[in-house]
Parts: C-alpha cells; sequence; structure tokens
C-alpha cells in the first residue's frame, strides 16, 4: 500500500529527519501563503502515487509566492499515468552539492531486508547499477538481531564515502532501516538525500509502501497520516463495481467471494481459487472471451455470499452470461457454490440454465451440487474436463447466443 | 519413499480448536495421519477427534513426546508466536496455513528456522501429502476427496497454490501418473521454502523421477529454480505450468496470492518462462499438457 510523497514525509518528520520547510495546499490562496511562509524559492509538486511527475511536469519551481500560486495552477490539472493530483505540496528549495540513494526492500530469495545506498542519487538507480556497481551497496540485515547503526555505516561507506559525510549520512539511513521494520513496510526510500553547502543533509523525496497484511497492526498511524481503510492504493483507484464487491465480501466472513477486479468484457466470471482465477482468467482469453470481471472465490463461503456475488456481476452493465469455474475443490463445497449462484440468478430476474454458460467446480460434495445443476437445467461438468475446455465451451456458448 | 512426510511422522496441530483446524484435524487423520496432540491455550484437557489437547507445544514434549512436525492454523496476528514456539520445541518441520501474515514476521520465523536447522513451508499454503502415506495440512480436503485426486507414484508436484496443487495430481492421476510428495509451497511473497529449496531433497529421493509444478506472476523463484536446475545438472525433468499471463500487462495489480504482483520485468510471466525454458524446463501452456509431457521428457531420459 503505497504512500504519498506527503504521507511518508509525515512519516519521516515523526523520526526526526531532516527535511525543509513545506505544507500540503489545495487552493491556490494556500498556495501562495505556503510559499509566503516559508520565505524564497519553493519546489511546487504534485502529490500523485505513480511515477514519472518530472516528466509529466508536475513538478515545477517557483522564486515568489505569486509565482508559487501560478504553478499551483498549472500543476493541479496535470494526469499523471492517468491519475489527478490529490493536493499539491509546496516545499523550500534547496541548492545541492551532491546527492545521494538510499532504498530499503525485501530479498525474496534471502528471506532477508536488503539495503541499497549510492552515492550517485537523483537519477535512475538500474543504470548506476549497470554503468557504476562500486558505487551502488547492497547490504543485507537481520530482522531479530539487535538493529544498530553499525548497518548504515557499512553501506554508505562501502561506496567510498568517508568523513564527515559519512558520520551524517549514517543516522539518516539507519532511521530508515528502522522505520522498514517497524511500519511492516515493503519498501522505504530517499532518493535523492541532498548534500547542502553547509555539509549538512536533507531528505528530498520519499517514496514508502506499507505491507497491506499489516494495515491493522499500524491502524494508529495511519489515522494519524488520514489514510481511509477504503483507500486500496492498488496501481490504480478501485471503482464502484469494486468498491461494492469488497464490501459485500466484508459483511459475511464465512469464506472469500468479492475480491473483484473490473474489466470491460461481457462474459461474468465466478471463479477462484488464488491460482485457479489466474488459470482461468487466462483460459478465457485465450480462447478469445472478454472477461467483465476477474474474482476469487474459496475458503468455502456461504450460500448467501455467492449469491450477492453473482447478483453483482450480473447487474454489470455489459454482462451477457456468466461462467462459474474453479479448480478441483478441496474445502470449498460444491453445493454451496452451486446454490449461491442459482439464488443470484433467480433473484436477479435471470434464468439459470440460460445465464451460466458453463458451472466447472469438482471436488467435495460435489454430487449434490450437480444434483442442484441439472434440476435447474445448467450446464455443469466433473474433472474430466479441464479448465481451459470449460473456459472454451463458455465463451463459445456466449458466442453463439 | 517420499520427502519431508512419511506414514508415521509424528507431528502436532497448533490452533486445534479452531474451525479449520478441527477440519484439517479429522482429515488427516483420516487419511492415515499420526497426530499426537494440539495445542491451544486455555484449551487443555479437551481432544479434537481423540487428539489431546494442551496449553503449549511444551506440554506436548513432555507429556506425550516429541513430534517432529506442526500445522499451524492461528489467527495471523498470534502466527509468528506460534511459529517461534514450535522452534524453540525443537520441531523441525512447520507447516503454516495462516494467510494474512506481514513478511517481516514471516523473516523473523525463517531466521531462527536457519538457526535452528528447521524447515517451514508455507505461510498461505495447504501443506504437503505423500500420497497413500499420509498429509500435513488441508491438501485434498477430506480423506474420500483426497484419495480420488492423489495416487502414489513418481512425480513430484511443487506449487504456489494450494487449490492447483490438487488440480495437478488430479490430472496426473487420471492420465495413470501418480506422486511421490506433493508440496504446497504457499502464495506469499516470502515463504519459507522455495521451488530451489525443495530440489536436493527430491532429487536424494529415489521415488521421484520428474516434477511438475504451478508457477505464477511475482518473486525471483523460477529464476532461482531455474539456476539450481543448471548447477546442479538435476537428474529430473521438470515440467512447469504458467498461468497469470494476462498479468504481464497489469503492472502493480495484486491478483490471488499476497505475492502475486508484477512490479519489475524479472517478475513477469514472460520473463520467468525464457529463464525456466533455458533452463532445461519444459513450460506447458495448459494443465492437460503436463502430464504428456511429463511422458515426453522421462522417455528421453530412458525411464
Amino acid at each position: 500500500m503505497r504512500f504519498y510523497e506527503y504521507e511518508s514525509k509525515a512519516l519521516f518528520a515523526k523520526h526526526s529527519l531532516p527535511m525543509g520547510e513545506r505544507a500540503v495546499v489545495k487552493t491556490k490562496e494556500e498556495a501562495r501563503a505556503a510559499a509566503e511562509k516559508i520565505g524564497g524559492p519553493v519546489v511546487v509538486k504534485s502529490q500523485v502515487l505513480s511515477g514519472g511527475r518530472m516528466k509529466a511536469g508536475a513538478v515545477q519551481f517557483a522564486d515568489t509566492p505569486d509565482e508559487a500560486a501560478e504553478k499551483f495552477e498549472h500543476v493541479l490539472p496535470i494526469v499523471v499515468n492517468g491519475e489527478k493530483a490529490r493536493s499539491i505540496l509546496i516545499e523550500s528549495k534547496s541548492k545541492l552539492v551532491q546527492e545521494y540513494f538510499v532504498s530499503v526492500t525485501w530479498d525474496g530469495r534471502r528471506k532477508l531486508p536488503v539495503l541499497l545506498f549510492s552515492d550517485m542519487g537523483g537519477i535512475d538507480i538500474e543504470e548506476v547499477a549497470e554503468s557504476h556497481p562500486e558505487h551502488l551497496s547492497r547490504t543485507h540485515f537481520s530482522t531479530f538481531l539487535p538493529l544498530t547503526p553499525r548497518l548504515a555505516k557499512e553501506a554508505v561507506g562501502k561506496t567510498g564515502v568517508t568523513g564527515n559525510d559519512l558520520n551524517r549520512l549514517t543516522p539518516i539511513v539507519f532511521e530508515l532501516a528502522k522505520l522498514f521494520l517497524e511500519y511492516d513496510l515493503t519498501l522505504a526510500e530517499i532518493n535523492p538525500i541532498g548534500k547542502l553547502e553547509n555539509g549538512r543533509f536533507i531528505v528530498l523525496d520519499g517514496h514508502v509502501d506499507m505491507e497491506a497484511e499489516a494495515r491493522g497492526k499500524h491502524a494508529g498511524l495511519l489515522k494519524e497520516l488520514g489514510i481511509g481503510d477504503d483507500e486500496t492504493r492498488q496501481a490504480r483507484p478501485p471503482t464502484p463495481f469494486e468498491l461494492e464487491g469488497a464490501r459485500l465480501n466484508a459483511v459475511d466472513h464465512r469464506g472469500v467471494a468479492g475480491n473483484v477486479v473490473e474489466f470491460d468484457g461481457d462474459l461474468g466470471l465466478i471463479i477462484g481459487a488464488g491460482g485457479g482465477s489466474l488459470t482461468l482468467f487466462d483460459a478465457v482469453r485465450n480462447h478469445g472471451g472478454k472477461p467483465a470481471n476477474y474474482c476469487e472465490i474459496g475458503g468455502n463461503p456461504s450460500v448467501g455470499k455467492v449469491c450477492n456475488l453473482t447478483k453483482l456481476i450480473l447487474s454489470k452493465p455489459g454482462v451477457q452470461k456468466i461462467a462459474v469455474m474453479m479448480n478441483v475443490v478441496s474445502n470449498t463445497r460444491v453445493d454451496m457454490v452451486a446454490r449461491g449462484v442459482i439464488k443470484g440468478c433467480i433473484e436477479a430476474g435471470k434464468d439459470p440454465g440460460e445465464v451460466i454458460t458453463i458451472f466447472r467446480i469438482p471436488g467435495s460434495w460435489e454430487e449434490e451440487g450437480f444434483k442442484i445443476l441439472a434440476k435447474h437445467g445448467v450446464e455443469f461438468c466433473d474433472r474430466s474436463v479441464s479448465m481451459y475446455e470449460a473456459a472454451g465451451r463458455a465463451v463459445a456458448k456466449l458466442k453463439a447466443s | 519413499m517420499s520427502i519431508l512426510i512419511r506414514k508415521d511422522t509424528p507431528f502436532i496441530v497448533q490452533g486445534i480448536t479452531g474451525r479449520e483446524a478441527v477440519n484439517l484435524t479429522r482429515e488427516n487423520l483420516d487419511y492415515g495421519a499420526k497426530i499426537i496432540g494440539g495445542v491451544t491455550p486455555g484449551r487443555a484437557g479437551r481432544d479434537i477427534y481423540g487428539v489431546p489437547v494442551f496449553d503449549c507445544v511444551r506440554d506436548v514434549v513432555e507429556k506425550v513426546g516429541q513430534p517432529e512436525g506442526s500445522v499451524i492454523s492461528v489467527p495471523p496476528k498470534f502466527t509468528v508466536d506460534a511459529m517461534i514456539e514450535a522452534l524453540e520445541n525443537d520441531i523441525k518441520l512447520i507447516v503454516v496455513v495462516t494467510e494474512n501474515i506481514p513478511r517481516g514476521e514471516v523473516a523473523q520465523a525463517v531466521e531462527l528456522a536457519n538457526l535452528r536447522g528447521a524447515r517451514i513451508i508455507g505461510p498461505n499454503c495447504l501443506g504437503i501429502i505423500s500420497p497413500d502415506e499420509a498429509k500435513m495440512g488441508g491438501v485434498g480436503g477430506p480423506a474420500a476427496n483426497t484419495r480420488q485426486a492423489y495416487t502414489k507414484g513418481p512425480i513430484g508436484i511443487m506449487s504456489r497454490s494450494g487449490g492447483m496443487t490438487t488440480e495437478i495430481a488430479s490430472t496426473l492421476t487420471a492420465a495413470g501418473m501418480g506422486q511421490s510428495t506433493c508440496v504446497s509451497i504457499g502464495g506469499d511473497a516470502i515463504v519459507g521454502t522455495s521451488y530451489a529449496e525443495l530440489m536436493p531433497l527430491f532429487e536424494a529421493d529415489p521415488e521421484t523421477k520428474a516434477i511438475a509444478i504451478y508457477s505464477e506472476p511475482g518473486g525471483r523463484m523460477e529464476a532461482e529454480l531455474a539456476e539450481w536446475v543448471k548447477e546442479h545438472n538435476s537428474r529430473l525433468p521438470i515440467v512447469a505450468f504458467m498461468a497469470g499471463r494476462f498479468m504481464d500487462e497489469m503492472k502493480g495489480m495484486r491478483f490471488g496470492h499476497a505475492g502475486t504482483i508484477v512490479e519489475g520485468k524479472e517478475d513477469t510471466t514472460a520473463e520467468k518462462i525464457d529463464r525456466m525454458e533455458a533452463a532445461g524446463i519444459s513450460v506447458a501452456e495448459r494443465i492437460e499438457e503436463i502430464p504428456a509431457l511429463l511422458k515426453k521428457r522421462l522417455e528421453e531420459k530412458g525411464n
């Protein structure tokens, strides 16, 4: 779950990382007032989650409060990778003599956090890794041995930094590593850390990602930062259809039926589970089908939950028919899913036999499930029909109708 | 033979009085597993299908004997504690069923497991099955369903998806190919044991003649497997199925398991397929192609 720059900086400020004076603004007047209070040249930065805002012109510089107000109006409407600015950050502009890069992330292979540091900050770090590997250090560290500044000193020192610079960079880099573990972050990055003319260091841009699973654990911090429970912070904001799916899923704690992602096709999908859904979504597309949604059911959802999901998908404009498919299930009961989808179709005013193209969920309680499906004239199949083949039947049936 | 578990592997269930744990205890017992105790704090003295319940793992060790393994099915916020409890009581094989655990906590437990010479499978997995011997975890569901999908034979399965472990086993069984041991390794970004870390075990198991894997976007596990296979000149042919190909176009979106997200180029299915094929791993487009590909690879080896 990604933080906006102003949220990352609020977190850094809590931990006393050195930063320039700044304010988050939403109007032209606020922008002028903020620049006035800060005094001197400022940076006017669009607050978006996606990268590439510099390239999009959504970061501008201003020498006077009037110019800051003008730049605010220029930056605010700029759409960066399809994303509108949430607010604008006005921050004092510092004159730098050098830039540094520091990032903490997980190394899934070593199963340890890794600290990356470079004395060539401000530019693409992949490029540094390729052309100047001696200027990028990689230091793994333990998640349970005491975390001490030694880690940061070694990471910084490996790139050749020494003297006062080493001693002043060490606490900043160390603090970031501590933050990473303390808040269950998946990424904590400062790029760049700037060295000022007076020899001090300052954080210029920060990027923080928190693990979605840890949101509950850090509810206090998220509240303090003003991050709402409904903010998924995925690559794009959730659609009303997706929010409704999440709401329906949360109403009932039994099983999962509602992790929906919206697509613009005509075939509604009631598919599961985690791996099965990926497999089936690929299969539908391979057969030339156009999914209206992605979803995951699993963990033995209740009849009501499956019914609500079915109704939600059938209510989506453009959905002609649905396909109900899963891998061989062990813990989800086939008969419960069958009852749920049939009930959902009927409550939506549709004939289950007409609107369900195929039901392919083999496994526990399948005989009971197949009996119910047969009674309502729904086409079903057992494990002798592959997932790929079932998806093909669904697509063919929709095309023929 | 098999890997990780055999018929008489004594293990416990931590969180045994929970709804899911009660089910898996029964399913495992019905399949022939040797569950010597269960743990739920404050519930000592009860029993679950004849399995005695204790307040802590230490009590099982003292009163019943040393378990070799543990299945952990407790709520996410208690899971790291349960993993540490098992490790500190000298349990060497820990299957973590629970999902939604922050990876920092998983990493902590894995570090400790490495120090203690123990192995963690999962989290967010369905466990391990050695067909006709025993199973540990929810894999396959009720014993009757499990027997329908899984049969004994020469193929090892490793899968990031619990459900797809059974789908692949069922497909192999229908084609007359049984399985040695099947491991649902878990769908999180950090798991206790990766494909490459299981390979030496399969390699050393005379019963295993080939491997089938289920794979998906996200992480570096396939690259690690490809490197392992090349470096060790593995005797085992491998066939991989790659799901989630549509995600290559959807950077930053999370689908399915927690570890399934395309952030960089290395996370894409296209890149993973290239790496695996370069290492001699066959990649299937569909699940139903796996048996024929395995047969072909085995014939090439003269098996």
